[in-house]
């Protein structure tokens, strides 16, 4: 780790005043103290915004949706009881990742702003791609957790679980800069490698993400979130898969079926929601629409497991959303 | 607008270095005043400028637990935490849980149960279980596999662990409880 200077900020202002090529922002640290120990970043000043009053509260209900500042930790997500009862996709995505330890620490806004885990990146021997080489090593290399859709130029999967559940949920993101405030929607703003490929989202490098802004399920809406590892716990996911299913009497009005660990972007599964759209959810139209939602895979030389491993999960997740056992 | 940054936050850089700086808390109850590096982690603060050695490096990169403390009472990895992150905040290692010569009721059960064999992972994985037990007097043997499921040990294979911490709960408790007798080992 680089020596580095110290500044705590105390309000958004100052958090924003900071921002620029020296400065790198720390909230709850998790990934950010990785990358200074891993050697992937080694900036002249490190900012502290875990320091910022009023970004830890989660705000609304079921009715008006959520308002999530980005300081709230996982574990503190993990249990509201908001969030446990009526986002259950959101809060079972907190509370599946990393560790209790880590969900201690690590904030929502981090989770969504992490780097990712792919081993090349990570690496300081390997000059990827991503890192402005000219060499996506995982193409030909060790790509077993690598993606399985949108790898054709670089093969990452998005780290960020709440990143899966909160596209799934419809969500947005408040960013702020000195410019004033902008509201995206969580789909649009993880950017895929064509679009941004030294980056995966969409963040100016003068803004601050101030909030993650959840709107209201309808009344007939339940969502669910499915993550396997290769261990119960203390793991990344290999799968990850999120869905709302809203019905109106017998029928799925809307499906929203989001895939993580599985591309470079959270990835939704667009054919399987048509699939459901205006039929009855029964384990025949969950295989259907699971089927679906693997179609068009390009998987790499050793992550054709991941075709299979998320059929299952697709279906899996779709029945729990549903309610159907 | 955005409101500078008062300088007085600001650490200047001299001969080419940042300047130490000065961070008070909370150690085991006693309040501290330390000097340090702004890159130094809570870990090295903790071990380095405060001689508390109990608290162990690991994996330094969160994969391992073995430098689990307690900040405001929730266990955290102290390698993942900057020294200057734990200002005005109260830390508790695993110093901090016997009461004088009285070691705490999980400190006892692991000696008894030989739930620790090289020691290193120890300190972690009864810092975090006195939070459960705190929050949790009776937990399930899965509700303690989640719990301490942060640590990894290389030499008990868990079992005394989950066993010791069991025992500990049981007397924290109230009861009349032992040692499995088909735990001692050698019988």
């Amino acid at each position: 780790m680089n020596a580095f200077e110290w500044v705590n900020a105390t309000t958004v202002d100052e958090a924003i005043g900071q921002l620029g090529a020296a400065s790198l922002l720390k909230a709850g640290g998790v990934d950010v103290l990785d990358r200074l120990k891993e050697g992937l970043d080694a900036p002249p000043r490190l900012v502290n915004i875990r320091t910022v009053k009023g970004l830890d509260r989660i705000e609304g209900d079921a009715a008006t949706g959520l308002r999530i500042g980005p300081l709230v930790t996982l574990a503190a997500l993990d249990v509201h009881p908001v969030v446990r009862k009526s986002f259950v996709a959101l809060a079972d995505a907190a509370g599946h990742a990393a560790t209790p330890q880590i969900r201690n620490m690590a904030t929502a806004g981090g989770n969504l702003l992490q780097r990712p885990r792919c081993w090349y990146f990570r690496s300081r021997d390997f000059h990827c791609l991503k890192k402005g080489g000219d060499t996506c090593f995982s193409q030909h290399g060790e790509n077993q957790y690598h993606a399985i859709f949108g790898n054709e130029i670089c093969a990452i999967v998005h780290p960020s679980a709440l990143g899966t559940a909160l596209v799934a949920l419809g969500g947005s993101v408040e960013l702020a800069s000195s410019r004033g405030k902008r509201i995206v929607l969580a789909e649009q703003f993880f950017l895929p490698p064509a679009a941004a490929l030294e980056r995966e989202n969409g963040l100016a490098e003068d803004e601050l993400l101030t909030a993650i802004v959840v709107p209201p399920l309808g009344a007939s809406a339940r969502s669910a979130y499915t993550k396997v590892g290769e261990k119960e716990s203390f793991d990344w996911p290999i799968a990850e898969v999120a869905a709302v299913v809203e019905r109106s009497g017998a029928n799925v009005s809307r499906a929203s079926i989001v895939l993580g660990a599985a591309a470079p972007v959270p990835h939704r599964a667009t054919a399987a929601e048509k699939l459901l759209a205006g039929k009855p959810l029964t384990r025949e139209t969950a295989r259907a629409a699971a089927r679906a939602a693997i179609e068009g895979a390009t998987p790499l030389s050793e992550n054709r497991y991941k075709v299979t491993l998320f059929e299952n999960v697709v279906r899996r997740t779709l029945l729990d959303a549903g309610g159907v056992r | 607008m955005s409101a500078p940054v008062p300088l007085t936050h600001i650490t200047r850089a001299r001969n080419g270095r940042p300047a130490k700086r000065r961070a008070q808390f909370t150690v085991n109850g006693e309040p501290v005043d330390v000097l340090f590096a702004p890159h130094k982690t809570l870990l090295e603060v903790l071990r380095e400028d405060l001689n508390l050695t109990g608290t162990k490096h690991g994996c330094e990169l969160g994969e391992c637990g073995a430098c689990a403390v307690l900040v405001d009472g929730e266990p955290v990895l102290a390698c993942l935490v900057l020294g200057l992150d734990a200002e005005g905040r109260d830390v508790t290692t695993v110093e901090g849980m016997a009461d004088g010569p009285a070691l705490h009721p999980i400190q006892e059960a692991f000696a008894q149960y030989g739930a620790a064999q090289c020691g290193y992972c120890t300190p972690s994985f009864m810092l975090t279980a006195q939070v459960l037990l705190e929050k949790n007097p009776s937990p399930s043997r899965d509700e303690i596999r989640e719990a301490l499921s942060s640590s990894i040990c290389r030499c008990t294979g868990y079992v005394k662990i989950y066993e010791a911490v069991e025992l500990a709960a049981a007397r924290m408790r109230g009861e009349e409880a032992d040692i499995l007798e088909e735990a001692i080992y050698g019988r």
